[in-house]
């Protein structure tokens, strides 16, 4: 084995095999941060499913209730939490993804291992919350008898797109934290605004057709309405929407990864 | 014999002055742009903490690192780990290297003896296969197997010290780089610590060891590279080194400075040591006066209660006490009040023996403290110690009240 040590001039290099290698590593520290998480309180992992589940509660309550938002023919409880699966994965992901270089500042002026593991651990940890949380949409079909089409195979792709949109917005966020310690106050603001402008507590269809394509880049709404499309069924997919959609996502990724290669090389001298 | 540690100019510079807080703020960055758009980020004044630094490190070769702080040890130490990279040169290490800077990187509190080994094995670059495989044997090097499945915050700091050093003991690199992470636990477990440190050496690995205790680097090391002011000074055999940094190099450490900034609303602008008479400083200290530890401080906003503690360590490492500035109210920590304020501990006349010392700090810092090792240093001289009339052992030579009480008088 060889390393060579010298200053990086340019362009990173993306070194994806070093990532590779240490995805042990990334295993661990998600493992982690879920343990750590149920340890100590008295009802430990049910935790997972009570906070999905009263959260849908709620928003049936006051939206499909109180404001009588249309539904779109299905059931308020299910046509919100098809869009609660997605949004919670991308707000808790992202949220601690932004945070987790900073958060772990100790660690990376003390050892050095591929920084990218940091915001990808913690992504991984939302992975588990949202197959946790997808368990309890599968009981709410079956209560509702509702069976899915043949549409439901599109979801893996559905939630690849949330992902990739989550951690190239996570990279980001992660890296200009460490220079910009304002981002502490912005990461909150793009959880909570974020949810009121994505189409999670009503349906998209209430949005005017010309505004459709401009609302798209958001990908977030492009994943709620496929979420919707997929399992439900109800929603019509707005094609040139989709395609804004991972377009905005993936460039989101691709910069993110570099941006956060660039600016790695520095993280141990300004934390 | 050939070279598996090749540094070739090494440099490394920090940016000092202008910014205030050690990160930037997004407002400074956007008001920059507008005044001069294409305007590069202009560098403030440079700090070199290496400058052109050359060296070659042989296999199985253990080589001490050594010079007064500030010197370029740890942004070398830093460098050669891969967690900062150097602004120029180029350094080639050949074979597996892994890094000690601290022992037990990632414990956390919440989790089990045996769920941290697993996560600081991973950390410290293990596979999970590799960690089962000697998981007894760290087990048993730690003297920790009761309490294997105790949350590691009911640990004793002993028992934790020794787990997290077992693990890290357990590494296999070809070469390693350790910091001053053997100045802890007690006296047996660091003979232990050193003993394992031979072994390492006896099997052909290749160990860069960052000291101030020169027992140590002198016992362990076969050469040695001194540092002075980011150079190297000298690189050599051990002893001779040794002898001539002793000799000439040892300046005192009568004043601390933080390099990096505020971190929080807790300030350090200075520490210092001054002889609480008027004597004193230059050489050292004379045993008989007292010495003060000054801490100069400012607190900006409200900040939760907290402490300063001080520990005084001999040169061999020992830590001879811990004092801090809640020792005067009675409780485990104090409030503060906010602005500009100065601690001063003294340190009692005819308390200290001859000798050199090493005072290491904490910065409060929210929930927990920073550590700031060996930032000051100092000499109590033999002028006027009760010791050195006499040659007398023992680690403290204080002036104990000795009362005579006659109870008979015999008049013959």
């Amino acid at each position: 084995m060889h390393t060579i040590i010298k200053p990086r001039r340019g362009v990173a290099q993306l070194n994806l095999a070093e990532v590779w290698q240490a995805r042990e590593l990334l295993g661990f520290l998600a493992w982690r941060d879920i343990t750590v998480r149920y340890k100590q309180t008295s009802i430990g992992v049910l935790w997972a499913f009570i906070r999905p589940f009263l959260t849908m509660v709620i928003f049936s309550i006051v939206f499909g209730r109180i404001a009588k938002l249309p539904s779109d023919h299905v059931p308020y409880a299910i046509l919100t939490f098809t869009a609660l699966l997605p949004w919670q994965f991308f707000s808790t992901a992202f949220a601690d993804a932004a945070n987790a270089v900073v958060g772990n500042g100790y660690m990376i002026t003390k050892i050095y291992f591929p920084r990218l593991i940091l915001p990808l651990a913690s992504i991984a940890v939302g992975i588990v919350d949202f197959l946790v949380s997808f368990v309890i949409l599968v009981f709410m079909m079956i209560g509702y008898r509702m069976v899915p089409t043949w549409r439901v195979l599109a979801l893996p792709l559905f939630f690849a797109l949330c992902l990739l949109f989550t951690v190239g917005l996570g990279l980001w966020t992660a890296s200009l934290y460490v220079k910009y310690r304002d981002m502490r106050h912005i990461i909150p603001f793009i959880t909570q605004f974020g949810m009121y402008v994505s189409p999670v507590a009503f349906s998209s269809s209430i949005v005017p057709a010309r505004w459709r394509f401009l609302y798209s880049l958001n990908p977030m709404v492009v994943v709620i309405d496929g979420f919707r499309w997929s399992l439900l069924g109800t929603t019509q997919l707005y094609v040139p929407g989709v395609i804004a959609g991972t377009v905005t996502s993936i460039v989101l990724l691709v910069t993110g990864v570099y941006y956060f290669k660039q600016t790695e090389r520095v993280f141990a001298d300004v934390m | 014999m050939s070279d598996v540690i090749i540094a070739e100019g090494v440099s490394k510079s920090y940016r000092l002055g202008e910014q205030t807080t050690a990160y930037g703020l997004l407002r400074e960055r956007i008001a920059q742009a507008f005044k001069a758009p294409f305007a590069r980020q202009q560098p403030a004044n440079q700090f070199w903490a290496l400058k052109d630094v050359s060296f070659t490190v042989g296999s199985a070769e253990v080589v001490g690192l050594i010079g007064k702080n500030g010197a370029g040890k740890s942004t070398l130490l830093k460098i050669l780990s891969r967690i900062t990279e150097p602004a120029e040169g180029r350094i080639d290490l050949h074979g597996k290297v892994s890094s000690l800077l601290e022992v037990g990187i990632g414990f956390h509190p919440e989790l089990s003896g045996r769920e941290n080994v697993y996560l600081n094995g991973a950390i410290l670059g293990m596979s999970r296969r590799e960690i089962r495989r000697k998981f007894d044997e760290i087990v048993d090097f730690a003297e920790i197997s009761k309490f294997l499945d105790t949350p590691v915050k009911r640990y004793s700091s002993g028992m934790y010290v020794r787990l997290a050093f077992a693990v890290a003991a357990h590494l296999e690199p070809d070469i390693l780089i350790v910091d001053e992470v053997l100045a802890v636990g007690d006296s047996a477990f660091q003979q232990k610590c050193l003993g394992k440190m031979r072994d390492i050496r006896s099997e052909g690995r290749t160990v860069i060891v960052v000291s101030h205790n020169m027992g140590t680097v002198s016992s362990l090391c076969q050469r040695v590279i001194w540092l002075a002011d980011g150079k190297v000074k000298a690189a050599g055999e051990a002893q001779a080194i040794i002898r001539q940094y002793l000799s000439e190099g040892v300046k005192n450490d009568f004043v601390w400075t933080p390099r990096h900034g505020i971190l929080s609303a807790f300030e350090y602008h200075s520490v210092s040591i001054e002889s609480g008479d008027a004597a004193g400083g230059g050489e050292g200290f004379p045993a008989n006066a007292p010495i003060d530890v000054v801490f100069d401080i400012s607190i900006h906003d409200k900040f939760p209660d907290g402490r300063i503690e001080m520990r005084l360590q001999t040169d061999s490492g020992d830590l001879l006490l811990t004092s801090t500035s809640a020792d005067a109210t009675g409780q485990m920590n104090h409030d503060w009040k906010r602005g500009r304020q100065q601690f001063r501990c003294r340190i009692p006349a005819d308390f200290l023996m001859p000798g050199r010392y090493f005072i290491t700090i904490t910065e409060p810092y929210g929930s927990h403290d920073i550590v700031r090792e060996n930032v000051l240093t100092f000499s109590v001289t033999e002028e006027g110690s009760l010791s050195a009339r006499d040659q007398r052992g023992g680690k403290i030579a204080p002036r104990l009240q000795w009362r005579l009480t006659q109870l008979t008088t015999d008049n013959r």
